[in-house]
């Protein structure tokens, strides 16, 4: 039974991974998924409104899915349809992440109010001991828009100061306030504020547009004239005026004879161009169309239409829309998330090995490592082909590449040693990695384009790749140094010779570690120099990479002088996780520097924590070895 | 009893004891200084922490050495890797990796102590079909004194900010008086009168300086500000004082005065560092991703105009693409608004060492490694 246990286990895993490439059974209806393909210019890039919708999401409430007030699931296309066209639907929707109580109170909100009452007595247990959460932290539009004055007036005051020096409450208040604005500009991108029938109105301008043009002219020119033709025309110009200013997701093509082709619009603005061409912009009336059909909840004529203007945009945009179909796909196939999970197995079954079935569970752990390294090979080529870019563009990307680059190193490790902790090592830093690469998406888009400073692929594939494989090595390291210590001090598992060939693999990463942090360092200060003017600039990356090499460098150095042991390189080795995750989170968290292009400070805590944690590790390998289990005679 | 001395410290100076407490010292400073720079900038960090051998830190007035600098680590490390090898020197192709990635090491730490000692920074700002034939410093001043009386051509002496400072007074063959300065702040803000009645009356008795106040500032060290210093200096000819002026770079326009039938300006400035050929912007464009207010790209059209009064030549100037001439590299740094370039010009004669250096430590780094997974590959095999 154990001798099939490896196959059935990969096999397992792929189906279960390469389920989301498929369609569900009880999904979205085809329509909505084929709306979410269409493209539009959004941020600077031809993304499918599936991406705008998800990472609208992801930014104001850190999750993906939606559910309504009577706890239906929307996906996030369904959910980006009402916000579209059907506002007065889509504002009862809890989608607007408040977690700061000074803010909450601000909104009216205190404890009382927002306990979630339970009606099952199981429920209720389960919120009394957290599984389910206690207390509502999702707002609607309509619960906060009674004190959007209030929230606009205190982030007037907040706005002004510095990011880094903003209190919780100000941060909370600048941050949902940007959240509202996003909101809006997409409430108001295909449809003006109000109309309940945009379609019935364009068609009506489109009949009277010639009357109406005549009489404003005339009216202009002074002569007789139809006023209340030519006010209402101006009052429907007014309403596009309002459109255009107060969007910024360009869904409408450019015309065939456009100068630039790459010139997307607006709706409102594409509307404004209505009188000048004697016609309404067909894209326009298309989204008019969809919203009416969605509306009327006619799913039919609603797919008919999506198809209809899905097919123009086919013809004459054949390359961007393949891009946009492939990045649906992706977004709902959520390779990353699988991948997660398959390492997580993975490390179970390598820690499994240990205990029992040291073979079977052994070539489980390693298939499942194999599996998921492919996932993610084939997660991160299809970035880099959507982008048109080398692996790492970002902090996102970095999270991605650190964790492909240590679990690609692991599988070598344990190809050459065949005793699972290769396996448990890639388990585990994979499955933190894609954790952390999960929160940092909740910024926004993370195919994001790039500043003009950072804009070149070849720097970007040589400096950038080769230091953040150096990161993921001294990472890996560490992280073999973590499983000498637990397997060490709280099993018997850790045998001489399982010890030995564990201070013999952290030493190889270390010298290994060490050459691609020096030479990714290296070509950083030569970047600069091409760029900047000078080799070496003292900013607080640069610091915290050269950190990284000088670390590595007084490991080496160390051992060669004697001054330490297995242990003492076990105990460097972990500090070298503090010191890698310094240089990759703390150093953005100044808010300084050419580098300080993803601040985050709510990951401030959990890098304080994951400190303390290798601190007590490094206390715990300092134990003497008579309490160790594996070493206790 | 002195040779047994002598080898004691020989034996610490060529130890890898004192090689990693070297490491970790330097891995703390780096450290401390990437988060100074919160506080004092960039260059200030560098000034205290790497380009000085003691970093004093302030305690009320005193200022006390806390922690070995840049010069002193970096020094004793380069101490240290020399003697170890001169002293444990055995030819063999097992160690040569280790001789060659060290050897790149000195490298990098002297020419990292060389491009400390002599880069020197400028910037250019040009507008659109504008011409300069110089760069200005982003952090020093000078006083500059001009005789105008020709107007196609400024006669010019130029005082750096040091000797105002100093208090040195200055006599040059090309002016009729000699400059005594007679106050100096380095940084300072510029008030009218009127809006600074607290003021203490000013030692100035020309030109625009009884009419403003000078607050004196604490010095900044902030990437994005400048320092304003302000000057009065005394112009005194062979028959007496011609009077007192207020000199500032907050000031901006020169201030005119005519003396022995010649005009004369006097302005504080940003040290300007002429060159032999000039410069003209001819075209500036940059772009932002639409719908977004990121930056695409900026570039400089400019054409270099030689010496020799030749049609010039035309280039490109953009982001991660330079241009070196003249032993001076010319990057495009900023923008003000759509007609105006920024350009950050670099003068540094060391640039190629770490190019060298970084090449040769990564191929002893590479070579060693390969030797060790070779031999590791083999004990296994065994």
């Amino acid at each position: 039974m154990t001798r099939r246990m490896p196959l059935f286990v990969v096999l397992i895993a792929a189906v279960c991974a390469l389920a989301g490439l498929f369609p569900q059974p009880g999904g979205p209806p085809p329509a909505v998924t084929a709306f979410g393909r269409l493209p539009v210019l959004s941020e600077g890039r031809m993304k499918p409104l599936d991406s705008v919708a998800r990472s609208t999401l992801l930014v104001i409430q850190g999750r993906q899915r939606v559910m309504t007030p009577d706890d239906r699931e929307l996906t996030p296309d369904e959910w980006l349809l009402d916000v579209l066209f059907f506002p007065e639907r889509a504002d009862t929707y809890r989608v607007f992440v408040v977690d700061n109580t000074d803010l909450l109170s601000l909104i009216g909100k205190n404890d009382e109010n927002l306990r979630i009452r339970y009606e099952k007595t199981s429920e209720q247990v389960a919120a009394m001991i957290g599984i389910l959460s206690s207390s509502q932290r999702r707002m609607s539009f309509n619960e906060i828009a009674p004190y959007l004055s209030q929230i606009e007036a205190q982030e007037k005051l907040a706005e002004p100061v510095l990011p880094q020096s903003r209190t919780r409450f100000q941060a909370a208040v600048v941050q949902l306030y940007g959240n509202l604005a996003h909101y809006l500009r997409l409430r108001r991108a295909l449809v003006p504020e109000g109309s309940k029938d945009f379609l019935g109105e364009l068609l009506r301008l489109r009949e009277g547009l010639s009357d109406g043009v005549a009489a404003v002219r005339a009216k202009e020119a002074g002569k007789p004239h139809d006023e209340a033709k030519a006010a209402a025309l101006i009052a429907e110009g007014q309403k596009f005026v309002a459109m255009a200013e107060s969007t910024d997701l360009l869904a409408i093509p450019p015309d065939d004879d456009d100068a630039e082709p790459g010139a997307w619009h607006s709706a409102g603005h594409a509307l404004l161009e209505t009188f000048g061409k004697g016609d309404v912009n067909a894209a326009v009336l298309a989204y008019a169309g969809m919203g009416y059909a969605w509306r009327q909840n006619e799913l039919a004529s609603f797919g008919h239409i999506v198809r209809l203007y899905g097919t123009s945009l086919e013809r004459r945009f054949d390359r961007q829309v393949r891009k946009t179909r492939i990045e649906t796909i992706f977004n709902q196939a959520e390779p990353f998330y699988a991948c997660m999970m398959i390492y997580l197995a993975a490390f179970l079954f390598a820690a499994l090995s240990w205990l029992k079935w040291p073979e079977a569970a052994r070539r489980s752990a390693l298939g499942l490592v194999a599996l998921g390294w492919a996932l993610a090979t084939a997660g991160i080529a299809t970035r880099m082909w959507l982008e048109g870019r080398p692996p790492v563009t970002n902090l996102y990307s970095s999270a991605l590449f650190i964790g492909w680059g240590s679990v690609g190193l692991c599988l070598i490790l344990e190809a050459t040693h065949r005793n699972a902790i290769g396996s448990a090592a890639a388990g585990m830093i994979g499955f933190a990695t894609l954790l952390i690469a999960h929160h940092l998406a909740l910024a926004g888009d993370t195919l994001e384009m790039m500043r003009a400073v950072l804009d070149s692929n070849f720097w970007l594939a040589t400096h950038v790749v080769v230091v953040v494989t150096g990161y993921a090595s001294t990472f890996l390291a560490g992280m073999l140094a973590v499983i000498y210590v637990l397997r060490g001090v709280f099993t018997r598992t850790l045998d001489r010779a399982s010890a030995d060939a564990l201070g013999r693999m952290i030493y190889g990463i270390v010298c290994f570690a060490t050459l691609f942090s020096f030479v990714g360092t290296a070509l950083g200060g030569i970047w600069a120099d091409q760029s900047w003017g000078r080799f070496w600039g003292w900013d607080p990356k640069e610091n915290g990479a050269l950190i990284i090499v000088l670390w590595n460098a007084l490991i080496l150095h160390a051992r060669w002088g004697g001054l330490i042991r297995q242990r003492g390189l076990v105990c460097l080795a972990i500090f070298g996780n503090i010191v890698t995750s310094w240089s990759w989170f703390g150093t953005n968290m100044l808010g300084i520097g050419l580098h300080s292009y993803g601040f985050t400070q709510a990951a401030f805590w959990w890098l304080a924590g994951f400190i303390v944690l290798q601190l007590a590790l490094i206390a715990v390998a300092n134990l003497p070895l008579g309490k160790w289990r594996s070493f206790r005679a | 009893m002195i040779t047994e001395y002598l080898r004691q410290v020989r034996s610490v100076f060529v130890s890898l004891r004192l090689t990693v407490v070297l490491i970790a010292l330097s891995i703390v400073l780096v450290f401390w200084a990437t988060l100074d720079q919160v506080h004092l900038g960039v260059w200030g960090v560098q000034q205290k922490f790497f380009h000085s051998f003691l970093v004093y830190q302030g305690l009320g007035e005193l200022r006390i050495p806390v922690y070995p600098g840049g010069y002193l680590i970096g020094g004793l490390l380069l101490v240290n890797l020399l003697s170890a090898h001169l002293y444990r020197f055995k030819a063999g192709w097992r160690k040569s990796g280790i001789w060659i990635a060290h050897a790149g090491l000195v490298l990098l730490l002297l020419g990292e102590l060389a491009s400390g000692l002599l880069q020197r920074d400028y910037q250019m700002r040009l507008d659109e079909g504008e011409t300069k034939n110089y760069a200005e410093s982003t952090r020093r001043n000078e006083l500059a004194i001009i005789d105008a009386t020709d107007p196609d051509f400024d006669d010019v002496v130029a005082i750096p900010e040091s000797l105002l400072a100093g208090g040195t007074v200055v006599q040059n063959p090309k002016l009729p008086f000699k400059v005594v300065p007679k106050g100096y702040v380095p940084n300072s803000e510029i008030r009218m009168r009127a809006e600074a009645p607290n003021a203490p009356p000013s030692p100035a008795t020309a030109g625009m300086g009884p009419m403003v106040a000078v607050v004196p500032l604490e010095v900044t060290y902030k990437e994005d500000e400048r320092n304003l210093p302000s000057a009065f200096v005394e112009l005194v000819g062979p028959d007496g004082t011609l009077g007192t002026w207020l000199v500032s770079a907050g000031l901006g326009n020169p201030q005119s005065f005519p003396y022995g039938g010649r005009s004369w300006k006097i302005v504080m400035r940003p040290e300007r560092r002429y060159q032999p050929f000039s410069l003209t912007l001819e075209k500036f464009s940059h772009d932002i991703y639409p719908g977004t207010d990121i930056p695409k790209n900026f570039s400089s059209k400019v054409r270099i105009n030689a010496p020799d009064g030749g049609p010039g030549r035309e280039v490109l100037i953009y982001m991660n693409n330079p241009l070196r001439y003249a032993g001076l590299t010319y990057y495009q740094a900023g923008f003000d608004g759509d007609r105006t370039a920024i350009l950050q010009v670099v003068r540094n004669p060391s640039w190629l060492v770490p190019y060298i250096s970084c090449a040769a430590i990564a191929l002893g780094l590479a070579v060693q490694f390969l030797i060790h997974l070779v031999g590791f590959a083999r004990g296994r095999r065994a």
